[in-house]
């Protein structure tokens, strides 16, 4: 029955197998601060990551599920509450007053980010973990404990992937992405080199900007990260601890019985 | 409350007897704390406790997260993620409910491996064994309702896709379907009765849990031997048994300590490692994933289902006799109930009269196949539905089947099984021979002062 023990464990590992996969095209594996084990994020990275989603991806694409107080909230951009309240002030967001319209004000700390149906993208706040990028080795997935998903390398790869070809197909103009599974995305490129200024210096280059923004994408959709990881580590350091002793315990509790001694008492 | 001849509890003090004498509950716990359980019982014995554990755990986390979800097509998909990021703890509560899940379905999938390896469904352990499946029946449709609840992509499609099997029904399967559904299509009423179906079941399955401890409590444990406990003496009865605390709470303890182990590493480090990514995308009719799959611990089945297409010899056979009734969806639909419901009829079809596959050189390797068919159906219920895995799931099915009803009843009677020992007490101090002192060896801190 051992080796139903082992199959077990392959099982685990190989079931989110082939369906984790997808069909995205290709993906590159960046390197995030975030990855593996005791991965956190990168707080200058997240906060370059917000500015290029500001300038940018939030003409067209809303995180509705963010709030502006989650940018001040701990293990993130690391922003205070004044900062956050400041930035809050470049948003309008929507509210129905006493008489039943729908009205716009300034959005405020406690506020979420608006909603942004535009042009009909989709909404970023989840896009980091609503896409695999990868799932190796062999499908199995496993590696996700120190790659993570390949939901922010699909991300960057996206960016970065436009090939420059396009096409005009039922009147929308499509164009050619090798990470895009299908290969053509109604998204035109928005990345073209030094399309933001980074107030560290920090390069402004297609690859670094989309390796930022999917980084900041990666944090909206999983905000409690580090807590997360942290909980898991405390988790797995005590249930180690407890594992020990109960082997302890165990071993010389059963000890007489092994030894053969056919009157037992309960050990003491 | 076990046949087993053991020591019973007896009220020692005056409040104890007070108590006794109106409500025997004291009793009744020390009778099932203290049951005998043979001593030589291996790691495969230590599922029920996980079992135990992760329908609590289930059930605690539920309805904590109850406490801030909103069953609504317009709100479920947002009470989520307000969960995930607003709630304390929240993305704790919910990765490990989420996770729970498959803890669940890897500990029932070992138990039931294991009680078809040892024979622990024959006499007269049956009505346990129904009770286990009927158990895993209701698991399997509380976690089905469960993986609704978030309403993502996969929610929805695996909801229309799985309820959509009762439409294959014959005559009745349409009216069947929408009085499930609550109306013509997966919409809010689908939610809101998957929500309260999955509240209620888990009680359903605490209920049959203190059924299910009571019949193995009636009948005793089986063991690797598949001996039975001897009844004749209270000494012999000790021989082979030892009193359910400390040993088998303590050794049960261990094994779910690592367990949980691995599991708080899954947890922590990778949550989303059995999930779908399209179930963080809001749940959407007018747009179907490019691939429906369901939870890895529906797989096997899921492949036996879509197995039995239409040009499917026995499909076209039953098709015909039946002048058209029995199309393929539903002969699916039978096919995919049948391979668990073949399952509770084990103790019947199985003619050997040796219990432990231990003992039993050809079933060893029927059954060891049967696992492996298990793990190739999972994996081929994770593929599309194209050649060549649409053959080789019907080669998987075939042999699901034919394992139940063919070679079980034929081995039998054509098996020479191995001698068996006499006793589990023979059993066990051929396994730790006291002459060598057994795990004393090298082992000081075994040796109790005395």
């Amino acid at each position: 029955m051992k080796l139903f023990t082992k199959a077990l464990a392959i099982l685990a590992i190989s079931s989110s197998a082939a369906f984790a996969a997808g069909k995205a095209g290709e993906v590159i594996d960046y390197d995030f601060s975030f990855e593996g084990p005791f991965g956190t994020y990168d707080q200058n990275q997240l906060q370059r990551g917000l500015k290029v989603y500001t300038e940018i991806c939030s003409a067209c694409h809303g995180i509705k599920y963010v709030a502006f107080r989650d940018l001040a909230a701990p293990h993130g951009l690391g922003y205070t509450r004044e900062q956050a309240t400041v930035y809050a002030e470049n948003f309008e967001v929507i509210e129905i007053n006493e008489f039943g319209e729908t009205e716009y004000r300034t959005a405020t700390y406690p506020d979420k980010f608006p909603e942004n149906n535009a042009v009909g993208a989709p909404d970023l706040s989840l896009m980091a973990k609503a896409r695999a990028g990868f799932s190796g080795p062999y499908n199995l997935g496993i590696n996700q404990i120190v790659k993570g998903m390949g939901g922010p390398e699909y991300i960057a790869s996206l960016l970065t992937g436009y090939t420059g070809e396009e096409k005009e197909e039922a009147g929308t103009v499509l164009y050619e992405n090798t990470a895009f599974p299908g290969g053509w995305i109604s998204m035109a490129p928005v990345l073209w080199g030094d399309d933001v200024e980074f107030d560290d210096g920090s390069p402004t280059d297609i690859e670094s900007t989309a390796q930022d923004v999917a980084a900041f994408l990666m944090w909206t959709a999983e905000p409690k990260l580090a807590a997360r990881k942290q909980m898991g580590l405390t988790a797995v350091i005590m249930l180690t601890v407890l594992s020990v002793l109960l082997y302890l315990t165990n071993k010389r509790i059963w000890a007489p019985v092994k030894a053969g001694r056919k009157e037992t008492t309960p050990a003491e | 409350m076990s046949g087993i001849p053991h020591d019973h509890y007896e009220p020692s003090t005056t409040g104890e007897k007070w108590v006794e004498k109106r409500l025997p509950i004291i009793g009744l716990m020390y009778d099932t704390l203290m049951i005998p359980t043979p001593k030589n019982l291996n790691w495969m014995w230590i599922w029920g406790i996980v079992l135990t554990f992760t329908l609590v755990l289930q059930i605690v986390t539920g309805i904590v997260l109850v406490m801030h979800y909103t069953p609504h097509v317009d709100l479920a998909f947002a009470s989520v993620e307000h969960i995930m990021r607003d709630v304390n703890g929240g993305w704790a509560l919910r990765y490990i409910h989420q996770n729970g899940a498959s803890l669940f379905f890897v500990a029932v999938y070992a138990h039931i491996f294991r009680n078809l390896y040892y024979g622990s469904y024959k006499a007269p352990r049956e009505i346990t064994w129904i009770l286990g499946i009927i158990i895993y029946l209701l698991m399997m449709g509380t976690a089905f309702m469960g993986y609704v609840l978030p309403w993502g992509q996969m929610s929805f499609w695996g909801a229309t896709v799985i309820t959509g099997l009762f439409g294959a029904i014959p005559f009745i399967g349409e009216g069947l379907q929408t009085w499930l559904l609550g109306g013509p299509a997966v919409g809010n009423a689908t939610l809101n009765r998957f929500f309260s179906l999955h509240y209620l079941m888990p009680f359903l399955i605490l209920g049959l849990t203190i059924v299910k401890i009571w019949a193995f409590h009636t009948t005793g444990n089986n063991n690797p031997t598949g001996v039975e406990v001897r009844r004749t003496s209270k000494a012999e009865a000790k021989a082979d048994t030892l009193p359910f605390w400390p040993y088998f709470v303590i050794k049960d303890l261990y094994a779910l300590a690592v367990i949980l182990l691995v599991f708080f590493a899954i947890v922590g480090f990778m949550p989303n490692y059995l999930g779908h990514p399209d179930n963080y995308i809001e749940a959407n009719p007018l747009v179907t994933p490019a691939h429906i799959v369901p939870e890895w611990y529906f797989l096997p089945f899921y492949a036996i289902l879509r197995a039995f297409t239409s040009d499917v010899w026995i499909v076209m056979f039953f098709s015909w006799i039946s002048g058209g009734i029995i199309d393929a969806a539903f002969f699916g639909v039978v096919a995919m109930f049948g391979a668990i419901a073949i399952m509770a009829f084990a103790p019947w079809l199985d003619t050997s009269s040796v219990r432990s596959g231990r003992y039993r050189p050809m079933f060893k390797w029927w059954f060891w196949l049967l696992v492996f068919d298990f793990f190739f159906l999972m994996w081929l219920g994770s593929k599309e539905a194209a050649e060549p895995w649409a053959s080789l799931s019907l080669i998987g099915s075939a042999y699901w089947f034919a394992y139940f009803l063919v070679i079980l009843p034929l081995l039998g009677v054509i098996e020479k099984p191995l001698p068996r020992p006499a006793t589990i007490e023979q059993a066990f101090d051929e396994e730790h021979p006291p002459a060598s002192g057994g795990a004393m060896v090298g082992d000081k801190a075994a040796t109790p002062a005395e």
